[in-house]
């Protein structure tokens, strides 16, 4: 079992090392497209102050909560709040009452701005208490990395197992194979642990190379990182498998796959964040496993989450991969 | 010797199809010989060599390996070489033997294959880039990789130049004479005839003929061919025996009476400078049989 698996994986690594077309536009897009965003969006991330609130807005006093261009944010627990503030997520953070106390990050120039706001309004008559903060800036790029990168893998998982395999069975490469005494499962796995080795290669190279320039400001373990990717990955990848287990045209399987696709890279979070977005929308994000993987490997970059603190999200993760590995391998046709 | 492969009562119908691709076909290969199944294109050899193979499950009927049903050990001990094989891209000859080779419990050597299929200098090249005759040889290598018992050749000569043609059947020859039995389909009369002991001839899914080449010959025909230009032809007055068939620009007159015929078209008039008298072949046999060329 071990040997005819060997075998299958071992030939198909080749194969890829060896058609460098595909390889070298493997590494190099992602690579274009986290350079691109980094530049694309380096200084515009937030273009409203955001002020965070502790307890209800309505709480606030009423000229400074009517300011205009500033976006209110309610936060029931302190500290989350407070990491949000040293890291420039938010410009600065009000717990409301007589004193008002305010949080102010020193680094921050547009924290410096929007306390000149406040106290230009009715809150200087609150007994305005100031307390500082200090704390890198957790800027868009860091934030969107993790989406980027995760994007990059669903088109390398869904496109390169899902669109190969029906190619294969078109072609006649699988019919050849039946004909072996190779197991479905053991092609499977061969298949699936084949590209997950080609996709964190992949991202061991683009995420690295890309901190070099862009220095991530990551908070969280990086082994926890490559774990939530491995997983991700593996979750894609099967998702590809599942798509391409009877398919057998590559017109049918690259349309499925794209109508997969497209709406996962708008709809996870890749490029904006859903909080506050609409009930609806964010119960179809959570049936994405790309939303599980960008919301884990986010929350490890910027808010330094631990496994533990992710672990909804791995566990929805390793679910779905089940589920998937076993109708793609229970349902899947050599012809 | 005993049978090795038995089929009885296969039946295929593709879906959507309005009639059955294999009809009730049934069929026994003796362990040790070279089976033919020869039939013009659409005749339903593939379909019945791929229900065989296991490939392809058949909608009715039985496929008795050693007389028990095909398993686990059939495809072990089997060898195929489809109509068309495609490879995995970018894989050398020696990289795909050794990939294939893995699959198997029990292998051939490397150089046993090179030796056997003549690879010498093809083991290091991609498969995509070999010419029609090195590809046969590359794909018969892959078929025999696993030492097997019985070997499927599905049109292995289909598109070759006559001498890859001629060499591919020394390689077919060399492998039945390890032991191997060898089953093949061809839409070549000669082929079948060179290779084969015994040939089953499959017209729209059944056989409607089944012995050796020579056996079948004799027990459907006597005497021979005797062909001229179709210009050359003139029908004697008082009628020739044997029967005259026109086959494009040539006349056939199939006659059991060589000399008696002669005269006779000497007498009608017909000139007898370009005649060529030639043996009944397989093809006549397939002609007679269903009124048709094998190769339509």
């Amino acid at each position: 079992m071990m040997r005819r698996f060997w075998a299958v994986l071992i030939g198909r690594n080749k194969e890829f090392l060896r058609d460098r077309g595909a390889l070298g536009w493997n590494i190099l897009f992602p690579f274009f497209v986290v350079f691109g965003m980094a530049f694309a969006f380096s200084d515009k991330g937030q273009d409203v102050f955001k002020v965070g609130v502790v307890g209800e807005v309505s709480a606030l006093p009423a000229g400074f909560g009517a300011t205009k261009h500033l976006k209110f944010v309610p936060f029931e627990d302190k500290a989350v709040a407070l990491g949000k503030l040293r890291h420039h997520q938010l410009d600065m953070l009000v717990s409301p009452g007589r004193p008002l106390v305010y949080f102010v990050n020193e680094k921050s120039p547009k924290g410096y701005l929007v306390e000149k706001i406040m106290l230009g309004t009715d809150a200087a008559s609150f007994a305005p208490a100031r307390e500082a903060v200090e704390g890198r800036p957790i800027r868009y790029v860091d934030w969107l990395v993790a989406g980027l990168l995760s994007m990059n893998m669903m088109f390398s998982a869904l496109f390169g197992v899902g669109y190969n395999l029906v190619r294969y069975r078109k072609n006649g490469v699988l019919k050849r194979l039946k004909a072996t005494p190779l197991r479905a499962v053991e092609f499977l796995t061969a298949q699936v642990v084949s590209r997950l080795i080609l996709i964190m290669g992949v991202f061991t190279v683009v995420y690295h190379g890309s901190d070099f320039f862009l220095h991530y400001e990551r908070l969280g373990s990086l082994f926890d990182l490559y774990l939530i990717f491995a997983l991700g990955s593996a979750c894609l990848v099967s998702l590809g498998l599942l798509v391409a287990a009877r398919v057998t045209s590559e017109e049918l399987a690259g349309g499925v796959l794209n109508m997969l696709s497209w709406p996962m890279m708008f709809l996870s979070g890749v490029w904006f964040s859903l909080e506050g977005a609409p009930a609806g929308l964010r119960f179809v994000a959570g049936m994405m496993p790309l939303t599980h993987l960008i919301d884990a490997a986010r929350a490890v970059m910027t808010e330094g989450a631990t496994l533990s603190q992710v672990a909804p999200h791995l566990y929805v993760l390793s679910l779905m991969t089940a589920v998937f590995l076993a109708v793609g391998a229970y349902t899947f046709r050599w012809d | 010797m005993s049978v090795v492969l038995e089929a009885r009562g296969l039946v295929k119908r593709y879906p959507k199809a309005t009639a059955n691709a294999v009809d009730g076909l049934s069929l026994s290969v003796r362990e040790g010989s070279c089976f033919g199944l020869l039939g013009p294109n659409g005749a339903g050899k593939t379909t019945t060599v791929e229900m065989l193979e296991g490939i392809l499950k058949p909608d009715a009927g039985v496929i008795l390996y050693r007389g028990a049903p095909a398993g686990t050990e059939f495809r072990e001990r089997t060898g195929i070489q489809f109509q068309d094989t495609a490879l995995q891209d970018h894989l050398t000859v020696r990289e795909l033997l050794n990939l294939f080779g893995a699959l198997y419990p029990k292998r051939l050597s490397e150089a046993e294959l090179t030796k056997l299929c003549d690879l010498g200098e093809l083991l290091d090249r991609d498969p995509e880039k070999l010419s029609g005759g090195q590809r046969q040889r590359a794909l018969l290598a892959l078929a025999l990789v696993n030492d097997p018992d019985i070997v499927f050749l599905d049109e292995p000569t289909t598109g070759l130049d006559p001498q890859a043609r001629r060499n591919f059947w020394d390689l077919a020859r060399s492998i039945k004479a390890r032991g191997k039995t060898v089953l093949l389909t061809t839409h070549y009369m000669e082929e079948a005839y060179a290779l084969c002991d015994e040939v089953a001839i499959v017209d729209k899914g059944r056989i409607i003929a089944q012995g050796a080449p020579d056996t079948l010959l004799k027990k459907h025909f006597d005497g021979v061919v005797i062909e001229l230009p179709k210009g050359d032809f003139k029908a004697p007055p008082g009628g020739l025996q044997g029967e005259v068939i026109e086959r494009g620009e040539i006349t056939e007159l199939l006659t059991g009476e060589v000399e008696a015929a002669l005269e006779a078209l000497k007498r009608g008039g017909s000139s007898l400078a370009h005649l060529r008298v030639r043996p009944r072949t397989l093809e006549d046999l397939f002609l007679a049989l269903t009124g048709r060329e094998l190769r339509e």
